[in-house]
Protein backbone atom coordinates (compact mmCIF):
# COMPACT_ATOMS: atom_id res chain seq x y z
CA UNK A 1 0.00 0.00 0.00
CA UNK A 2 2.75 2.42 1.03
CA UNK A 3 4.54 1.38 -2.19
CA UNK A 4 1.95 2.07 -4.28
CA UNK A 5 1.18 5.71 -2.83
CA UNK A 6 4.59 6.56 -3.36
CA UNK A 7 4.46 5.51 -7.24
CA UNK A 8 1.82 7.54 -7.20
CA UNK A 9 2.98 10.91 -5.75
CA UNK A 10 5.94 9.74 -8.36
CA UNK A 11 3.73 9.67 -11.53
CA UNK A 12 1.90 12.55 -10.84
CA UNK A 13 5.48 14.51 -10.20
CA UNK A 14 6.01 13.50 -13.22
CA UNK A 15 2.79 14.15 -14.90
CA UNK A 16 2.76 17.67 -13.25
CA UNK A 17 6.43 18.17 -15.00
CA UNK A 18 4.87 17.64 -17.94
CA UNK A 19 1.78 19.43 -18.12
CA UNK A 20 4.00 22.27 -17.12
CA UNK A 21 5.79 22.23 -20.55
CA UNK A 22 2.54 21.47 -22.34
CA UNK A 23 1.02 24.37 -21.05
CA UNK A 24 3.66 26.71 -22.39
CA UNK A 25 3.55 24.49 -25.65
CA UNK A 26 2.60 26.96 -28.79
CA UNK A 27 2.13 25.09 -31.70
CA UNK A 28 4.24 26.53 -34.56
CA UNK A 29 2.71 28.51 -37.39
CA UNK A 30 5.48 28.03 -40.07
CA UNK A 31 8.00 25.57 -40.95
CA UNK A 32 11.06 25.88 -39.05
CA UNK A 33 14.18 26.46 -41.30
CA UNK A 34 15.12 22.54 -42.14
CA UNK A 35 11.78 21.84 -42.89
CA UNK A 36 11.67 24.62 -44.79
CA UNK A 37 14.53 24.06 -46.41
CA UNK A 38 13.05 20.64 -47.44
CA UNK A 39 9.52 21.93 -48.34
CA UNK A 40 11.08 24.48 -50.92
CA UNK A 41 13.86 22.34 -52.40
CA UNK A 42 12.94 18.62 -51.49
CA UNK A 43 11.07 17.83 -54.76
CA UNK A 44 13.24 19.41 -57.51
CA UNK A 45 16.63 17.84 -55.56
CA UNK A 46 15.39 14.44 -55.16
CA UNK A 47 12.62 13.94 -57.68
CA UNK A 48 10.37 12.12 -54.69
CA UNK A 49 6.67 13.14 -54.23
CA UNK A 50 6.52 12.07 -50.76
CA UNK A 51 8.56 14.07 -48.99
CA UNK A 52 9.16 11.91 -45.83
CA UNK A 53 10.86 9.46 -48.18
CA UNK A 54 13.72 12.03 -49.38
CA UNK A 55 14.10 12.91 -46.04
CA UNK A 56 14.56 9.52 -44.83
CA UNK A 57 16.55 7.73 -47.60
CA UNK A 58 18.13 10.98 -49.02
CA UNK A 59 19.32 13.50 -46.38
CA UNK A 60 19.07 11.30 -43.91
CA UNK A 61 19.89 7.96 -45.53
CA UNK A 62 23.03 7.35 -43.35
CA UNK A 63 20.77 7.51 -40.61
CA UNK A 64 18.62 4.78 -42.48
CA UNK A 65 21.84 2.69 -42.87
CA UNK A 66 22.23 2.83 -39.36
CA UNK A 67 18.69 1.38 -38.54
CA UNK A 68 18.65 -1.34 -40.71
CA UNK A 69 21.91 -2.17 -38.86
CA UNK A 70 20.53 -1.99 -35.67
CA UNK A 71 17.47 -4.62 -36.50
CA UNK A 72 19.98 -6.80 -38.47
CA UNK A 73 21.76 -6.86 -35.49
CA UNK A 74 18.75 -7.51 -33.03
CA UNK A 75 17.92 -10.52 -35.45
CA UNK A 76 20.94 -11.87 -35.11
CA UNK A 77 21.40 -11.44 -31.21
CA UNK A 78 17.79 -13.25 -31.18
CA UNK A 79 19.01 -16.15 -33.73
CA UNK A 80 21.95 -16.51 -31.36
CA UNK A 81 20.01 -16.44 -28.07
CA UNK A 82 17.49 -18.92 -29.39
CA UNK A 83 20.13 -21.01 -30.97
CA UNK A 84 19.29 -24.30 -29.57
CA UNK A 85 18.67 -27.84 -30.78
CA UNK A 86 16.66 -28.45 -33.49
CA UNK A 87 12.98 -28.84 -33.80
CA UNK A 88 12.13 -32.69 -34.10
CA UNK A 89 9.83 -33.46 -36.52
CA UNK A 90 6.82 -34.36 -34.30
CA UNK A 91 3.40 -34.85 -36.14
CA UNK A 92 1.29 -32.41 -35.79
CA UNK A 93 -2.68 -31.81 -35.89
CA UNK A 94 -3.09 -31.17 -39.52
CA UNK A 95 -4.92 -27.41 -39.85
CA UNK A 96 -8.51 -27.30 -41.18
CA UNK A 97 -8.88 -27.23 -45.09
CA UNK A 98 -11.08 -23.75 -44.82
CA UNK A 99 -7.96 -22.58 -43.09
CA UNK A 100 -5.20 -23.63 -45.61
CA UNK A 101 -7.41 -22.86 -48.64
CA UNK A 102 -7.25 -19.47 -47.49
CA UNK A 103 -4.40 -18.35 -46.73
CA UNK A 104 -3.31 -19.81 -50.02
CA UNK A 105 -4.98 -17.10 -51.39
CA UNK A 106 -3.88 -14.39 -49.19
CA UNK A 107 -0.37 -15.20 -48.69
CA UNK A 108 0.59 -13.89 -52.16
CA UNK A 109 -1.98 -10.82 -52.17
CA UNK A 110 -0.40 -9.74 -48.78
CA UNK A 111 3.18 -10.34 -50.22
CA UNK A 112 2.56 -8.48 -53.36
CA UNK A 113 0.49 -5.43 -51.09
CA UNK A 114 3.66 -5.46 -49.47
CA UNK A 115 5.62 -5.29 -52.67
CA UNK A 116 3.68 -2.19 -53.75
CA UNK A 117 3.80 -0.35 -51.01
CA UNK A 118 7.44 -0.53 -51.11
CA UNK A 119 7.93 0.17 -54.62
CA UNK A 120 5.49 3.43 -54.87
CA UNK A 121 7.35 4.45 -51.66
CA UNK A 122 8.27 7.36 -53.15
CA UNK A 123 4.74 8.58 -54.43
CA UNK A 124 2.00 8.02 -51.67
CA UNK A 125 2.52 6.98 -48.16
CA UNK A 126 4.43 3.92 -47.18
CA UNK A 127 8.26 2.33 -47.80
CA UNK A 128 10.64 0.25 -47.56
CA UNK A 129 9.37 0.02 -43.16
CA UNK A 130 6.05 -0.24 -44.22
CA UNK A 131 6.15 -2.50 -46.72
CA UNK A 132 8.74 -5.14 -44.99
CA UNK A 133 6.42 -4.85 -42.02
CA UNK A 134 3.26 -6.45 -44.00
CA UNK A 135 6.16 -9.01 -45.99
CA UNK A 136 6.66 -10.11 -42.29
CA UNK A 137 3.12 -10.46 -42.03
CA UNK A 138 2.13 -12.60 -44.68
CA UNK A 139 5.28 -15.03 -43.45
CA UNK A 140 3.43 -14.92 -40.02
CA UNK A 141 0.20 -15.91 -41.34
CA UNK A 142 2.29 -18.95 -43.17
CA UNK A 143 3.83 -19.83 -39.94
CA UNK A 144 0.68 -20.08 -38.19
CA UNK A 145 -1.73 -21.63 -40.95
CA UNK A 146 0.68 -23.68 -42.65
CA UNK A 147 2.44 -25.55 -39.96
CA UNK A 148 3.50 -28.66 -41.86
CA UNK A 149 5.42 -26.34 -44.82
CA UNK A 150 8.53 -25.02 -44.70
CA UNK A 151 9.51 -21.43 -45.65
CA UNK A 152 13.34 -21.79 -47.63
CA UNK A 153 15.63 -20.29 -45.18
CA UNK A 154 18.75 -20.07 -47.26
CA UNK A 155 16.09 -17.69 -50.04
CA UNK A 156 15.17 -15.37 -46.40
CA UNK A 157 19.63 -15.26 -45.83
CA UNK A 158 20.06 -14.29 -49.30
CA UNK A 159 17.22 -11.29 -49.69
CA UNK A 160 18.86 -9.83 -46.68
CA UNK A 161 22.15 -10.17 -47.22
CA UNK A 162 21.40 -8.97 -51.09
CA UNK A 163 19.41 -6.00 -50.32
CA UNK A 164 22.24 -5.05 -47.50
CA UNK A 165 24.96 -4.99 -49.17
CA UNK A 166 23.03 -3.51 -52.52
CA UNK A 167 22.16 -0.97 -50.04
CA UNK A 168 25.73 -0.13 -49.06
CA UNK A 169 26.77 -0.59 -52.70
CA UNK A 170 24.27 1.68 -54.24
CA UNK A 171 25.42 4.62 -51.42
CA UNK A 172 29.13 4.05 -52.51
CA UNK A 173 28.30 4.09 -56.33
CA UNK A 174 27.02 8.06 -54.95
CA UNK A 175 29.98 9.07 -53.80
CA UNK A 176 31.85 8.20 -57.76
CA UNK A 177 28.94 9.05 -59.44
CA UNK A 178 27.07 12.15 -58.08
CA UNK A 179 27.40 14.19 -54.98
CA UNK A 180 28.10 11.86 -51.90
CA UNK A 181 27.09 9.06 -50.33
CA UNK A 182 23.74 7.75 -50.68
CA UNK A 183 23.03 10.69 -53.42
CA UNK A 184 20.25 9.42 -55.23
CA UNK A 185 20.96 11.03 -58.48
CA UNK A 186 23.37 7.99 -59.88
CA UNK A 187 19.72 7.45 -62.23
CA UNK A 188 18.03 10.25 -64.17
CA UNK A 189 15.86 11.96 -61.64
CA UNK A 190 12.85 11.17 -64.49
CA UNK A 191 9.27 12.59 -64.55
CA UNK A 192 8.25 14.39 -61.34
CA UNK A 193 5.03 11.76 -60.09
CA UNK A 194 5.97 8.71 -61.65
CA UNK A 195 6.90 5.46 -60.74
CA UNK A 196 10.27 5.31 -62.75
CA UNK A 197 11.68 8.63 -60.90
CA UNK A 198 13.71 10.06 -58.12
CA UNK A 199 17.10 8.51 -59.36
CA UNK A 200 17.82 5.48 -56.49
CA UNK A 201 15.25 6.62 -54.42
CA UNK A 202 12.63 3.30 -55.52
CA UNK A 203 15.77 1.11 -55.52
CA UNK A 204 17.03 2.26 -52.13
CA UNK A 205 13.51 1.63 -50.71
CA UNK A 206 12.79 -1.46 -52.43
CA UNK A 207 16.13 -2.97 -50.79
CA UNK A 208 14.99 -1.61 -47.95
CA UNK A 209 11.92 -2.94 -47.91
CA UNK A 210 13.48 -6.30 -48.77
CA UNK A 211 15.90 -6.36 -45.65
CA UNK A 212 13.04 -5.27 -43.24
CA UNK A 213 10.88 -7.90 -44.43
CA UNK A 214 13.61 -11.08 -44.12
CA UNK A 215 14.98 -9.29 -40.81
CA UNK A 216 11.47 -9.21 -39.54
CA UNK A 217 10.36 -12.79 -40.62
CA UNK A 218 13.83 -14.42 -38.93
CA UNK A 219 12.70 -12.92 -35.78
CA UNK A 220 9.25 -14.12 -36.43
CA UNK A 221 10.35 -17.96 -37.39
CA UNK A 222 12.82 -17.98 -34.48
CA UNK A 223 10.37 -17.06 -31.83
CA UNK A 224 8.27 -19.51 -33.21
CA UNK A 225 10.75 -22.37 -33.82
CA UNK A 226 11.53 -21.78 -29.78
CA UNK A 227 7.81 -21.89 -29.29
CA UNK A 228 7.39 -25.18 -30.92
CA UNK A 229 10.59 -26.79 -28.99
CA UNK A 230 8.84 -26.17 -25.77
CA UNK A 231 5.51 -27.84 -26.44
CA UNK B 1 -10.30 26.84 -25.17
CA UNK B 2 -6.58 26.05 -26.64
CA UNK B 3 -6.43 22.88 -25.44
CA UNK B 4 -9.42 21.26 -27.26
CA UNK B 5 -7.29 21.38 -30.78
CA UNK B 6 -6.45 18.27 -32.37
CA UNK B 7 -2.22 19.14 -31.65
CA UNK B 8 -2.94 19.44 -27.71
CA UNK B 9 -5.20 17.05 -27.54
CA UNK B 10 -2.71 14.61 -29.31
CA UNK B 11 -0.33 15.62 -27.11
CA UNK B 12 -2.56 15.25 -24.05
CA UNK B 13 -3.08 11.69 -25.04
CA UNK B 14 0.29 11.07 -25.26
CA UNK B 15 1.35 12.33 -21.75
CA UNK B 16 -1.45 10.65 -20.51
CA UNK B 17 0.17 7.18 -22.35
CA UNK B 18 3.36 8.21 -21.14
CA UNK B 19 2.23 8.31 -17.16
CA UNK B 20 0.46 4.44 -17.86
CA UNK B 21 3.49 3.08 -18.95
CA UNK B 22 5.78 4.86 -16.29
CA UNK B 23 3.42 3.44 -13.76
CA UNK B 24 2.99 -0.30 -15.38
CA UNK B 25 6.87 -0.28 -15.36
CA UNK B 26 7.33 0.41 -11.57
CA UNK B 27 4.50 -1.24 -10.24
CA UNK B 28 4.12 -4.68 -12.19
CA UNK B 29 6.15 -7.51 -10.85
CA UNK B 30 5.45 -9.77 -14.77
CA UNK B 31 8.23 -9.36 -17.01
CA UNK B 32 5.87 -9.59 -19.86
CA UNK B 33 3.43 -6.46 -18.53
CA UNK B 34 6.75 -4.62 -17.91
CA UNK B 35 7.37 -5.02 -21.55
CA UNK B 36 4.06 -3.96 -22.55
CA UNK B 37 4.45 -0.93 -20.35
CA UNK B 38 7.67 -0.23 -22.47
CA UNK B 39 5.54 -0.51 -25.46
CA UNK B 40 3.30 1.73 -24.36
CA UNK B 41 5.57 4.43 -23.47
CA UNK B 42 7.61 4.16 -27.23
CA UNK B 43 4.16 4.41 -28.76
CA UNK B 44 3.40 7.85 -26.34
CA UNK B 45 6.85 9.21 -27.52
CA UNK B 46 5.53 8.40 -31.35
CA UNK B 47 2.44 10.25 -30.73
CA UNK B 48 4.30 13.05 -28.92
CA UNK B 49 6.83 13.33 -31.84
CA UNK B 50 4.15 13.54 -34.84
CA UNK B 51 1.74 16.19 -32.74
CA UNK B 52 4.58 18.57 -32.13
CA UNK B 53 5.56 18.59 -36.28
CA UNK B 54 1.94 18.90 -36.82
CA UNK B 55 0.77 22.36 -37.98
CA UNK B 56 -3.11 23.34 -38.59
CA UNK B 57 -4.55 23.47 -41.36
CA UNK B 58 -1.91 21.64 -43.44
CA UNK B 59 -1.78 18.58 -44.89
CA UNK B 60 0.48 15.33 -45.51
CA UNK B 61 3.91 16.04 -46.55
CA UNK B 62 3.04 14.95 -50.23
CA UNK B 63 3.89 16.78 -53.29
CA UNK B 64 0.76 16.46 -55.64
CA UNK B 65 0.09 18.83 -58.37
CA UNK B 66 -3.70 19.20 -57.82
CA UNK B 67 -3.53 19.22 -53.86
CA UNK B 68 -0.07 20.51 -53.04
CA UNK B 69 1.61 22.74 -56.07
CA UNK B 70 5.50 22.25 -55.58
CA UNK B 71 6.08 25.94 -55.27
CA UNK B 72 3.14 26.27 -52.63
CA UNK B 73 4.62 23.51 -50.52
CA UNK B 74 6.33 25.72 -47.71
CA UNK B 75 2.81 27.14 -46.97
CA UNK B 76 0.40 23.87 -47.02
CA UNK B 77 2.47 20.83 -45.24
CA UNK B 78 3.21 19.65 -42.08
CA UNK B 79 6.74 18.84 -40.88
CA UNK B 80 8.09 15.80 -42.70
CA UNK B 81 10.98 15.55 -40.17
CA UNK B 82 9.15 14.49 -37.32
CA UNK B 83 7.30 11.91 -39.42
CA UNK B 84 11.08 10.24 -40.82
CA UNK B 85 12.24 10.54 -37.16
CA UNK B 86 9.26 8.56 -35.65
CA UNK B 87 9.10 5.99 -39.19
CA UNK B 88 13.09 5.48 -37.59
CA UNK B 89 11.84 5.16 -34.11
CA UNK B 90 8.58 2.36 -34.85
CA UNK B 91 10.61 -0.30 -36.64
CA UNK B 92 13.41 0.42 -33.45
CA UNK B 93 10.70 -0.17 -31.17
CA UNK B 94 10.00 -3.71 -32.83
CA UNK B 95 13.17 -4.86 -32.51
CA UNK B 96 13.59 -4.06 -29.06
CA UNK B 97 10.54 -5.67 -28.00
CA UNK B 98 11.48 -8.77 -30.02
CA UNK B 99 14.87 -8.66 -28.06
CA UNK B 100 12.87 -7.61 -24.77
CA UNK B 101 10.81 -10.98 -25.18
CA UNK B 102 13.62 -13.65 -26.05
CA UNK B 103 15.62 -12.32 -23.10
CA UNK B 104 11.89 -13.03 -21.63
CA UNK B 105 12.09 -16.54 -23.40
CA UNK B 106 15.41 -17.30 -21.85
CA UNK B 107 14.66 -16.06 -18.20
CA UNK B 108 11.71 -18.15 -18.53
CA UNK B 109 13.68 -21.42 -19.22
CA UNK B 110 15.89 -20.66 -16.69
CA UNK B 111 13.75 -20.21 -14.13
CA UNK B 112 10.16 -21.62 -14.70
CA UNK B 113 8.89 -18.37 -13.83
CA UNK B 114 8.35 -14.80 -15.38
CA UNK B 115 7.88 -12.92 -11.98
CA UNK B 116 11.05 -10.61 -11.05
CA UNK B 117 11.11 -11.76 -7.36
CA UNK B 118 12.43 -14.91 -8.41
CA UNK B 119 15.70 -13.35 -10.22
CA UNK B 120 17.57 -12.44 -6.97
CA UNK B 121 21.06 -13.22 -8.19
CA UNK B 122 21.98 -10.02 -8.97
CA UNK B 123 20.46 -8.11 -6.10
CA UNK B 124 22.21 -6.31 -3.75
Amino acid sequence: MIRNSILLILVAGVGIILWQELSVFQSPEKLNDVAGYYAKNGHAETGAANIVTSVVVTYRGFDTLGEVTILFITATIIGFLLKGKQAKEAWKRPDSEFLITASQVLIPVIFLVGVYIFVNGHLTPGGGFQGGAVIASANILWLSALKNSKINHNLLEFAESFSGFGFVLLGVLGIFMAGGFLDNKIFSLGTFGTLFSAGAIPVIYSLIGLKVGSELSKIVIDLNQTQEDAE
Amino acid sequence: MKHLDIEYLSIITGVILFLIGLWGILSQKNIIKLIISFSIIDTSTHLLLVSIGYLKNRTAPIIESNIVEPTAAMQKIVDPVPQALVLTAIVIGVGVTALMLTYALRLYKEKNSLEIDKYISLKW
